[in-house]
């Protein structure tokens, strides 16, 4: 019987898992809390079982993430017992970077970017998952499942090693490191359906429900907490909504929509005419945004 | 087949109470992975852009991207140009050219795609190679009005070498030989007589228009004659090698052992080939320990059974060892063992391959360091010629034996990709430096077995009163080192020790006369007197060898052959403005004239020492206070000692 599309992914992204951890020294899951997060800390579960990950978890946290992220995020770990850092730049803190006030390429910089640098530094890992997809974006495409950084985080995307087979290339010298991408070759959809498929618990954002919102530059942002400074005259509005992506709160706009299960998010996803990464304030700074943050360091 | 009917990829009516139909049928979608193959000039990125666009993968801002890069950078006039959208690092774009390979998604009802799509010139072999190294099939791209070309040749060996068994040959730009039937025809007729040449037996040819969508998704009215499938209709039903891999022996490569407690002990690996079940016969290789498979462990429960692809663990009836790299076979029909193997390797790196030089060989779940012992020949690419090669560089593909510092299981990587597919790394820069393909084991390795004698080296060593040991002195010519090494070896003579000098211009006498001068032979130069060194240090005696020894890897391979404490590198370190100007044998003079080629320092590196034993300034020393500061150094480290 031959596999399916789900079942090979989900074997293919074993297997790498699997095999960063018998060849890194220090692994650590990046954990962003958002589908893909969920996705790839269920297929950890999956590698080691019956053992727990032989890993931690690491949330960079910007402090502006959704309030539903945060309760997510410790249920999630404390059900599973795994171990949790959260590592929050504290230059960041002093500065108290503000996504309304510094904007988002300073507070993706600062917040995230170096953020992670920090993390990675301070607990000497060399090796990190992370939930990124190539069919998300066009440079992604071309990145290897394993991505090598120099020793300041760069990566250089004409020197990539080739990946043949099902044999990677793990060995580095010393302080250097590797981001590793079980999902590179899952799809949003793919996710979804892997999602529905294992009854894997996710933010209750992803789902439909009145929530108050705000309209700026065409984006719809939730008025998660009293941080979000409100214009004269704006005021919030309930209106029906939910979040394909999940990040900083000020940097995500909602979708209106009313898919409030995992089946019909999936059909509005077929429907949709619109790419997952639109929602997403970040990637429309520059041509080849994406690009450039991945050569400074960034995930 | 419907030529009129334009079919959505995604079920007929989502918008109804169809997605639960939907979501069921998705459960039995399968997952293809194919290549493209051709030159920007033949479409190809044009044909996926075009597979992408029919297939409803392209959303709306992307699409809205595609039309203002299109105006910007496009060829194609006022036309989407779906080239761009999968040229995506910078550089490319600016250049108009695919670099690296990459990876493309879509799906339709019946199968999930992942095409690999990559770029076509000679220069970018090695990018094709890894690209296809996971396909199932392959596109060959040609342009109607060009017909086969060296290219076309050039790749569809390379499809065959890797594997491929199902090949598609679009004969695209049908539009611009106004759908000729007879054009088509000729273009097949050469193809598949050409194909049959290199043993591709499954060959479907389709006449195309990427640009224009012709017989892409649906049969084209301008080609009534032509009655095959589409090129969608091909790839969602050609079949996949899962029938075959089913049927092999069973292969799982152990990647990790699972411990959390004492009680649990679970192989955890994904199955190259066959199907396992509790109660199974295996064997653990290249160990030979056989045992029989306890539980099919998994996140959901047991499982019943398990067959490729799919990531496992299993626990044995028996506590027999079994750690990474190990691979778990069928009892019945296990995997070769051997430690030296004919194979064709694709080097991939700027640094040339050299035959002698030690690499990091890894196969599965398995590392070793292997050396090519013999280049057999190497391949042009657009001919299939065989040609004499001391030598692989960048993009060249040869066959060549090698050898492994200790067995390991394998299968012939026609049989298995997995099992006889194995990468080779620089042990300098970790980089992936080469792809092999195994072909089967040679026969030497199975009938000369290593010899065990009673007098050992420790016996000899204490026979003579001494520790044996190299003292291996590097450096540029005319630095010293046949000099300082000669002082010392008097010295150490004085004292009543055992020894011995090796010296390089002594050497190329003799063992090494048939040795030039260039990188390859270098490199054999010093693993033959590596060698020597050794069958010395065994016999007891303390081995000086002075030798340029200008490269770090075959100083670490000599290093390396001897076990730890019994190597000395000796750094002798003069200048090459000093080395020249002292020019004792006039070598520099004769180098600068151009009388000599391959000089190191002049037209040749000299690899500085990293991390040597002892570096002595030949500009601050005379020989003679050199040799007694090396003879302080070893005689406080205990590398040498009397009595």
């Amino acid at each position: 019987m031959p596999m399916t599309h789900l079942q090979h992914l989900e074997a293919e992204s074993i297997h790498i898992i699997r095999e960063v951890v018998a060849e890194a020294e220090k692994p650590v899951m990046l954990y962003s809390i958002g589908k893909d997060s969920s996705v790839m800390l269920r297929l950890a579960m999956k590698a080691f079982h019956p053992a727990k990950p032989p890993f931690p978890l690491l949330h960079v946290d910007t402090t502006w993430k959704f309030r539903d992220m945060y309760e997510f995020r410790d249920r999630t770990v404390k059900e599973l017992r795994i171990d949790l850092i959260v590592h929050v730049n504290p230059e960041g803190l002093k500065m108290n970077i503000n996504p309304f006030v510094h904007g988002s390429t300073m507070h993706t910089d600062i917040m995230k970017t170096q953020a992670l640098k920090q993390a990675l530094d301070t607990y000497g890992f060399d090796a990190a998952f992370g939930g990124a997809r190539r069919d998300e974006e066009k440079s992604r495409a071309k990145e290897r499942i394993f991505s090598f950084r120099s020793a300041q985080h760069h990566w250089d995307p004409k020197n990539q090693r080739p990946e043949l087979w099902r044999v990677y290339n793990c060995r580095k010298h010393q302080r250097e490191s590797i981001r590793v991408f079980p999902l590179s070759n899952w799809t949003e959809l793919d996710v979804w359906q892997y999602i529905q498929r294992e009854s894997i618990p996710v933010v209750p954002l992803y789902f439909s429900k009145e929530r108050p919102v705000v309209e700026r530059d065409g984006a719809l942002i939730l008025v998660d907490d009293d941080r979000m400074p409100l214009g004269e005259g704006e005021a919030p509005v309930m209106r029906t909504v939910r979040f394909r992506t999940l990040g900083c709160y000020p940097l995500t706009g909602a979708i209106e929509s009313g898919a409030d299960t995992v089946p019909a998010i999936i059909q509005e996803m077929l429907l949709a005419r619109t790419s997952e990464r639109q929602g997403r304030v970040i990637d429309h700074d520059a041509t080849a945004s994406m690009e450039k943050k991945k050569q400074d360091g960034y995930f | 087949m419907d030529r009129s009917v334009r079919r959505s990829p995604h079920a007929p009516d989502l918008a109804g109470a169809d997605i639960e139909r939907y979501l069921e049928a998705q459960q039995y979608k399968g997952l293809l992975r194919f290549i493209t193959c051709g030159s920007v000039d033949d479409g190809k990125s044009t044909l996926i852009g075009r597979l992408l666009y029919e297939a409803n993968m392209l959303f709306e801002d992307q699409l809205a991207v595609l039309e203002a890069d299109s105006k910007k950078f496009g060829t194609q006039g006022s036309e989407l140009d779906f080239a761009l959208l999968l040229d995506g690092l910078i550089a490319e774009r600016e250049q108009g050219i695919t670099i690296d390979v990459a990876y493309r998604f879509f799906s339709t009802d019946k199968r999930k795609f992942i095409v690999a799509d990559t770029p076509g010139h000679e220069q970018y072999t090695r990018n094709m190679v890894t690209g296809a190294s996971t396909a199932d099939a392959a596109i060959l791209l040609v342009d109607a009005r060009k017909g086969v070309v060296m290219q076309t040749r050039r790749h569809s060996y390379l499809v065959s070498l890797l594997g491929i068994r199902h090949v598609v040959l679009a004969v695209n730009k049908m539009d611009l030989v106004e759908y000729a039937r007879t054009t088509f025809a000729a273009v097949e007729d050469e193809y598949r007589a050409f194909a049959k040449q290199i043993g591709l037996a499954d060959i479907c040819c389709i006449p195309v228009s990427a640009l224009r969508g012709d017989n892409i998704l649906s049969l084209s009215d301008k080609t009534r004659w032509y009655q095959g499938p589409t090129v969608m209709g091909y790839l969602e039903t050609v079949e996949v090698d899962h029938a075959r891999l089913e049927r092999a022996p069973f292969r799982m490569p152990v990647q990790w052992v699972n411990r959390p407690h004492a009680d649990f002990r679970g192989f955890a690996g994904i199955v190259m080939s066959g199907t396992i079940r509790a109660g199974d016969r295996i064997r653990v290789q290249p160990s030979g320990r056989n045992s029989t498979v306890a539980r099919l462990v998994a996140y959901e429960g047991e499982l019943r059974q398990a067959g490729p692809g799919q990531s496992i663990t299993i626990t044995l009836a028996d506590e027999i060892d079994v750690s990474r790299g190990d691979i778990i076979s069928s009892a019945d029909a296990p995997a070769g063992v051997a430690d030296q193997f004919e194979a064709t390797i694709v080097w991939m790196s700027d640094q040339p391959m050299l035959p002698g030089r030690p690499y990091w060989l890894k196969i599965s779940a398995k590392t070793v360091t292997a050396t090519i012992t013999h280049l057999k020949y190497r391949v042009n690419v657009n001919t299939l010629e065989h040609l004499a090669a001391k030598r692989l560089e960048l993009n060249e593909i040869g066959v060549c034996n090698v050898a492994v510092d200790r067995s390991i299981a394998f299968d012939p990587y026609r049989e298995n990709r997995d099992t006889g597919g194995f990468i080779l790394i620089d042990r300098l820069s970790n980089n992936t430096v080469g792809a092999g393909l195994l072909h089967f084991a040679l026969r030497r390795s199975e009938n000369i077995h290593w010899q065990a004698t009673d007098i050992h080296k420790q016996a000899r060593s204490l026979q003579k009163g001494q520790k044996a040991c190299v003292l291996w002195f590097t450096g540029l010519s005319g630095a010293g080192k046949s000099t300082i090494a000669n002082l010392i070896e008097k010295q150490l003579y004085a004292r009543g020790l055992h020894t011995y000098l090796l010296d390089g211009d002594n050497v190329r006498h003799g063992l090494n006369r048939d040795l030039g001068f260039t990188d390859e032979d270098r490199v054999e130069n010093i693993r033959r007197v590596a060698e020597v060194a050794k069958l010395m240090v065994d016999a007891g005696l303390i081995v000086l060898v002075s030798f340029i020894s200008p490269f770090r890897s075959e100083r670490r391979m000599a290093r390396a052959m001897v076990e730890d404490g019994e190597f000395i590198e000796i750094y002798v370190d003069a200048p090459l403005a000093v080395a020249e100007e002292r020019d004792p044998k006039g070598l520099y003079r004769k180098a600068r004239r151009g009388e000599l080629k391959n000089f190191t320092g002049i037209d040749s590196p000299y690899e500085t020492p990293e991390h040597p034993e002892i570096r002595v300034d030949t500009t601050a020393n005379t020989p003679e206070s050199a040799a007694d500061l090396i003879i302080a150094f070893l005689d406080e480290s205990g590398a040498i000692r009397s009595g």
